[in-house]
């Protein structure tokens, strides 16, 4: 078979930044968002005061903000406040949120589990388990279908 | 609550005459089936088939007993019956995409046709050149159109997309109908005019249902919600997220009250009584109580041999469909007091639920 001399090249374009009625999603302005506030939750977690640390980190949720840095920082801190919780607690835990917080944990435990590591993975299947009951299977796609998520 | 199976493949749609006693369905194909009830079961009397793309919708007019179908091979056609045979008319609705969800107006001298053309053919009926005409609304739809429904008034209508927006807009055409008076969606109301644009869905909105006096707007969405919009509270939307799998149908029982249903295989009750005052009531569906009976010898050893397992095993649902119910429909009452609604689902069964039922056990336990 002849050889196709002729650059290839316009395989590798994406056709879809062509198309004019592409669908964009809503910008909004997500310069504000700065995530939950470290030195609160460190404070709090420092005290032993674990149910105000998660409040705490569950708010502010960098939702909006394109900054890679806010968001990895954000869960960063989320899971340490998840890994300090004794196993017997997450139950308590997980009911002293309301629904949109319980939406919002699970949406940083799918996070969580999108970087496996030796530690985190444990915890945030149990944390996971318990959401799961309060949130329901709903939970679980509001997760999926989030077009702006942390 | 009764139940009929109407075969093994999926029911894309259905849609019932004027007395209820004819059904329209499609299993998942090319062809409408028409059944005719004859004591407690089905028969089939007519079959249509003029499309050949899977039908995505049909619309039966109970009063002008015209029947609107639409496929994915972009055609919509209107059948009427003569001499006892259904003949079709095409309708020219110029999309270049799959239709999708098809609804005549409540006084039926038009239909409303969703497409993946992003746009909304409004058809109707041209005397003078005896063809069925459309008009389109395009703007600002930037995806497939899910689901329609029309407003009361027979000029307003709801549309659910793919874009995760829910709106509503004014299909008058001056051609066959008189100005419509003003409405608390709005009252300046030139075709194609949006009166209400919600933006944050957050799912694709599956179906949408005006409230039986038009002021307020239901509809479900993707992200297991259901939302509504309150017309007269200055088109406030309420949203209630839910535990349960998306729904993909939703429907008005009475002016407070809506019933949902979709992949959970189960309607569900909601009650919305103002803004901020959206909540589930039920699930309406009997469960199944499992017979652990007592099982013979012969069972015992034969399920041995052929599943290998020494329990009887539930591996059917708890509820009557089997599978996600796909659409809600009205089967009796009028809109403001529904007392039977239908459901069909992709386990080709077609279930009847009675809602008078459910509303003496709602009165019974109030009294004690």
């Amino acid at each position: 078979m002849s050889k196709n001399t002729v650059s290839d090249r316009f395989r590798k374009v994406d056709v879809d930044e062509y198309d004019e009625n592409k669908f964009v999603d809503e910008e909004e302005g997500g310069e504000n968002q700065l995530g939950p506030d470290e030195a609160e939750v460190d404070s709090l977690i420092r005290q032993g005061n674990l149910m105000g640390a998660l409040q705490a980190v569950l708010k502010n949720p960098p939702i909006n903000t394109k900054n890679q840095n806010v968001k990895d920082r954000a869960e960063g801190l989320v899971l340490k406040v998840l890994s300090s919780f004794k196993s017997t607690d997450i139950e308590k835990g997980v009911q002293s949120l309301d629904k949109n917080g319980v939406d919002l944990l699970m949406k940083y435990i799918y996070k969580g589990f999108e970087q496996p590591s030796e530690n985190n993975s444990a915890v945030l299947l149990q944390w996971h388990e318990k959401a799961l009951s309060a949130g329901g299977v709903g939970c679980i796609v509001r997760v999926l279908t989030a077009r702006k998520t942390v | 609550m009764s139940l009929y199976s109407f075969g093994l493949e999926p029911l894309s749609c259905h849609a019932w005459n004027k007395d209820r006693t004819q059904i329209a369905i499609s299993p998942n194909s090319n062809v409408v089936h028409i059944y005719q009830k004859q004591g407690k079961e089905w028969t089939k009397i007519h079959e249509l088939t003029e499309h050949s793309g899977r039908i995505t919708g049909i619309d039966w007019a109970p009063e002008s007993n015209r029947i609107v179908t639409c496929a994915s091979d972009r055609n919509a056609y209107v059948w009427t019956l003569k001499d006892g045979v259904w003949k079709p008319t095409l309708v020219l609705v110029r999309i270049n995409r799959a239709a999708t969800c098809v609804k005549w107006s409540p006084l039926e001298n038009k239909f409303a046709l969703g497409s993946g053309a992003k746009l909304i053919s409004v058809c109707y009926f041209e005397k003078e050149n005896d063809w069925w005409l459309s008009k389109h609304i395009k703007k600002p739809i930037n995806s497939t159109v899910l689901s329609l429904d029309w407003h009361p008034n027979n000029i307003l209508l709801a549309a659910g997309s793919a874009d995760l927006n829910c709106r509503i807009f004014s299909a008058y055409i001056k051609d066959i109908e008189d100005k419509p008076g003003p409405t608390p969606w709005g009252s300046k109301m030139p075709f194609g005019e949006v009166l209400l644009e919600y933006k944050e869905c957050g799912g694709w909105v599956h179906s949408v249902c005006f409230s039986p006096s038009g002021d307020a707007l239901a509809w479900v969405s993707h992200n297991s919600a259901i939302s509504v919009a309150n017309a007269t509270q200055g088109k406030e939307v309420t949203q209630l997220t839910t535990g349960h799998l998306p729904l993909l149908s939703v429907l008005y029982v009475s002016e407070t009250e809506v019933v949902a249903a979709g992949h959970d295989c189960c309607p569900y009750q909601f009650s919305y009584k103002g803004p901020g005052c959206l909540e589930f009531v039920k699930k309406v569906d009997i469960s199944k109580q499992s017979s652990k009976g007592n099982m013979s010898a012969m069972q015992h050893f034969r399920n041995l041999d052929k599943k290998a397992i020494t329990e009887e095993e539930e591996t059917g649902l708890g509820s009557l469909h089997q599978n996600s119910i796909t659409q809600l429909c009205i089967l009796e009452g009028p809109k403001a007091k529904v007392e039977k609604f239908s459901s069909v689902g992709l386990d080709g069964a077609m279930v009847v639920w009675d809602f008078k039922v459910f509303y003496s056990l709602q009165k019974i336990v109030r009294c004690k």
